[in-house]
């Protein structure tokens, strides 16, 4: 196939075309995106009933005050999301409810995710593991995740998922960044991806895997996870953790450099909970279902802390997408509130609303979406399917938790992000060329007007915000300027307060919701014998927003056909794994960077989508 | 399509989409998705490369039908008796 190992047929490729110009349309304003007006709400009352109103009042401070907290003013997550509910009527509320392709595979109440939380919390303690350092989890989407993270909160040491789909490179990255201790993961997984690092990570003391006993007895330098479970005590007090202690860890890529580590603390848990219950609408007895996976930070914030504060039973399926075991899911577990991704939405889509309108999705109270933006077709096309518009939300790694939102209580314009969340103050600076926040004579931002494009910025202070790049305070305070949080997002605001995403400001890939460092992938295919030059651009793609698409320079005496094409190809699979391996690679005779010898990748994706290249007088001659 | 044509267009497809994939390694009766390391949107490629090479086209609720090697054969071969002109 001439357009490269994995093309689209024409009908999808026309569907990308006529999906990207109504965006942009969207975007720009241009296109009426006739908004979807509110009565006043059936049912239960919304938790935020008046926009306005709960801007005027809300108060961090009082946000906090509805947790319960520790003695000694420590505030620990687990605590608020397991104990609160176990020690009082919700105990024996099912927490988890976990789902493959047989049905239900396995529940936890309130009552048990404590003794099991509490069991893993003494496993840590006994294997002498200190507060602060590191537990990584590798697996997907099963029980012992859910209750290693929790656990690992509950210790007071620092829970840092990695997503289940990444090759080794990613991952030897990440446990290298991260510094860690431990390591959960399954013996499928240890066997396949990690074993083979074991030498390069002396740091890493303790393996514990998830497998039959034989399976792991055969494993040097590994733990049974279950045995150690088995021989921990029934109840382990949260540990006293301070509001600013590390809790989480949740790498995230930039367009250069390694992955950063995104520092997250105990407090964070006030953010959490404000957002389930004033976006997502969250009340105690929800059958609350989040499909993103927790080997990212929606997953984790979302899937697992938010709803178990509020006391949700939370929905976890361990498959992956198919249309009618979702609507399967969304029937028969009586789902009230769903957050998903527009990439899952766009795949249902694609199947008619027609299949639909055969399960009975009354139960549904609020749909969400996360992950990328959402285009206003998908707003609507929930409103034919599920009766219920599709409400777009906003945040990224660092910021912990959702800053801008489409309330269930308020109109939504289909295209746009919706209003900052109450609490959160958010604005727009101008750029320069360099791509710059633009600065007054007072050192402050330069703010840009109504309607007018620029970065997103936010005020600082929100409990869920990052407190580091672990270890990178440089890369950190980069991202602060007079005041403000740089976002990196190109966004503008309407009359009436609304935000519109317009693009990023930076090269950062966002493929199906997953966040891509092109830096990382470029390194990767450096390693490559024929590559001499990469450069890796999103190309934007009907279902997944992006994919990755990478261009390569060959070495002199490589053959630019088929086969090498494949073998590059499954060369960065196996070193990055499906979701971040190029799904598409062209060859090319010059790779364009500048004079300073950056590569210029807008120039890339320009040439790849047809579009003027835009001002080129910084390239290098020849590129 | 012969059977074996079906099972060599699947398999063309899998390693075009996933060249990292050792086809004598895929076991027929196991899901891909266990077994491989292919994520959903390598199964929306695989679909449209399956409808390439064997014009047959999958609809998107039929996907879990083509969990398996052995199914994905046993299901195109059905759908090509099905389309095919009397």
């Amino acid at each position: 196939m001439a357009t490269g190992a994995v093309g689209h047929n024409v009908g999808l490729a026309q569907i990308a075309l006529t999906q990207r110009e109504r965006h942009m349309t969207a975007f720009t304003g241009q296109h009426a995106a006739e908004p979807i007006h509110k009565g006043p709400a059936s049912g239960l009352a919304p938790n935020l009933e008046d926009y306005d109103l709960a801007r005027s009042q809300f108060s961090w401070a009082s946000a906090r005050a509805e947790l319960a907290g520790l003695p000694g003013d420590a505030l620990n997550i687990a605590y608020e999301a397991v104990d609160r509910q176990a020690d009082g009527p919700l105990a024996d509320t099912v927490a988890l409810r976990f789902l493959d392709l047989g049905g239900v595979a396995a529940e936890l109440t309130y009552a048990q995710l404590k003794r099991a939380t509490s069991r893993f919390a003494g496993v840590l303690e006994q294997l002498g593991v200190a507060r602060g350092e590191r537990v990584f989890v590798l697996a997907g989407r099963i029980p012992e995740l859910y209750v290693a993270a929790l656990g690992t909160l509950r210790h007071g040491s620092v829970f840092c998922p990695l997503f289940s789909a990444f090759g080794p490179e990613p991952i030897e990255q990440r446990l290298r960044l991260g510094d860690a201790r431990v390591l959960v993961t399954t013996v499928t997984l240890y066997t396949r991806r990690v074993a083979g690092l074991r030498p390069r990570l002396p740091g890493l003391a303790h393996v514990l895997l998830i497998g039959s006993d034989a399976e792991i007895e055969a494993l040097p330098g590994t733990d049974d996870l279950r045995a150690l479970m088995d021989r921990a005590p029934d109840h382990r007090e949260p540990a006293a953790t301070a509001p600013e202690d590390m809790a989480c860890l949740h790498f995230t890529s930039g367009t250069t450099g390694e992955p950063k580590g995104a520092v997250h603390v105990h407090e964070a848990v006030v953010g959490h909970r404000a957002t389930g219950r004033m976006v997502l609408d969250l009340h105690p007895g929800d059958i609350f279902w989040c499909t993103a996976d927790p080997g990212w930070v929606t997953g984790t914030s979302y899937g697992i802390i938010a709803p178990l504060t509020i006391g949700a039973t939370c929905v976890v399926d361990e498959a992956e997408l198919a249309v009618d075991r979702w609507y399967g899911i969304l029937q028969d577990q009586h789902v009230t509130v769903w957050y998903t991704a527009p990439t899952a939405l766009r795949m249902l889509m694609r199947a008619g609303a027609e299949v639909a309108h055969e399960y009975d999705l009354s139960a549904l109270r609020f749909v969400a979406s996360v992950g990328e933006p959402l285009n206003p077709e998908v707003v609507h096309w929930g409103q034919e399917a599920f009766g219920l518009p599709v409400h777009d939300n906003w945040w990224q790694t660092e910021t912990g938790g959702i800053m801008i939102a489409n309330y269930r209580s308020m109109d939504v314009r289909p295209g746009s992000m919706g209003r900052p969340l109450p609490g959160v103050e958010a604005d727009v600076c101008r750029r320069d060329a360099d791509d710059k926040p633009l600065l007054a004579t007072d050192g402050s931002l330069e703010l840009a007007s109504e309607g007018e494009q620029g970065e997103l910025v936010l005020r600082p202070g929100w409990p869920s915000m990052f407190r580091a790049y672990l270890g990178d305070p440089v890369r950190y305070s980069e991202r602060f300027v007079g005041g403000w949080y740089l976002t990196g997002d190109l966004v503008r605001r309407d009359a009436d307060g609304y935000f519109w995403f317009i693009g990023r400001g930076n090269d950062v890939i966002k493929s199906s919701g997953h966040l891509i460092g092109p830096f990382e992938v470029e390194s990767a295919l450096l390693e490559h014998e024929a590559i001499g030059e990469a450069g890796v651009i999103g190309k934007p793609d009907p279902v997944a927003g992006e994919i990755v698409k990478a261009f390569v320079l060959l070495n002199p005496g490589f053959e630019p056909d088929e086969e090498l094409r494949r073998d590059i190809l499954a060369f960065s699979r196996r070193r990055l794994g499906a979701a971040v391996a190029p799904r598409e690679i062209d060859f090319v005779d010059v790779v364009p960077r500048n004079r300073s010898g950056k590569i210029m990748r807008r120039v890339l994706k320009a040439r790849e989508l047809g579009l003027p290249e835009g001002d080129l007088s910084t390239m290098e001659p020849g590129s | 399509m012969t059977e074996q044509e079906l099972r060599e267009a699947v398999i063309a497809a899998l390693t075009q989409v996933a060249p990292d994939i050792d086809p004598a390694a895929i076991d027929p009766t196991i899901g891909l998705a266990e077994q491989l390391d292919i994520d959903s949107m390598d199964f929306l490629n695989v679909v449209v490369a399956i409808h390439e090479r064997t014009g047959i086209e999958v609809p998107e609720r039929d996907y879990p039908k083509l969990s398996t090697l052995d199914q994905a054969v046993g299901y195109l071969a059905a759908a090509q008796t099905q389309h095919a002109p009397s």
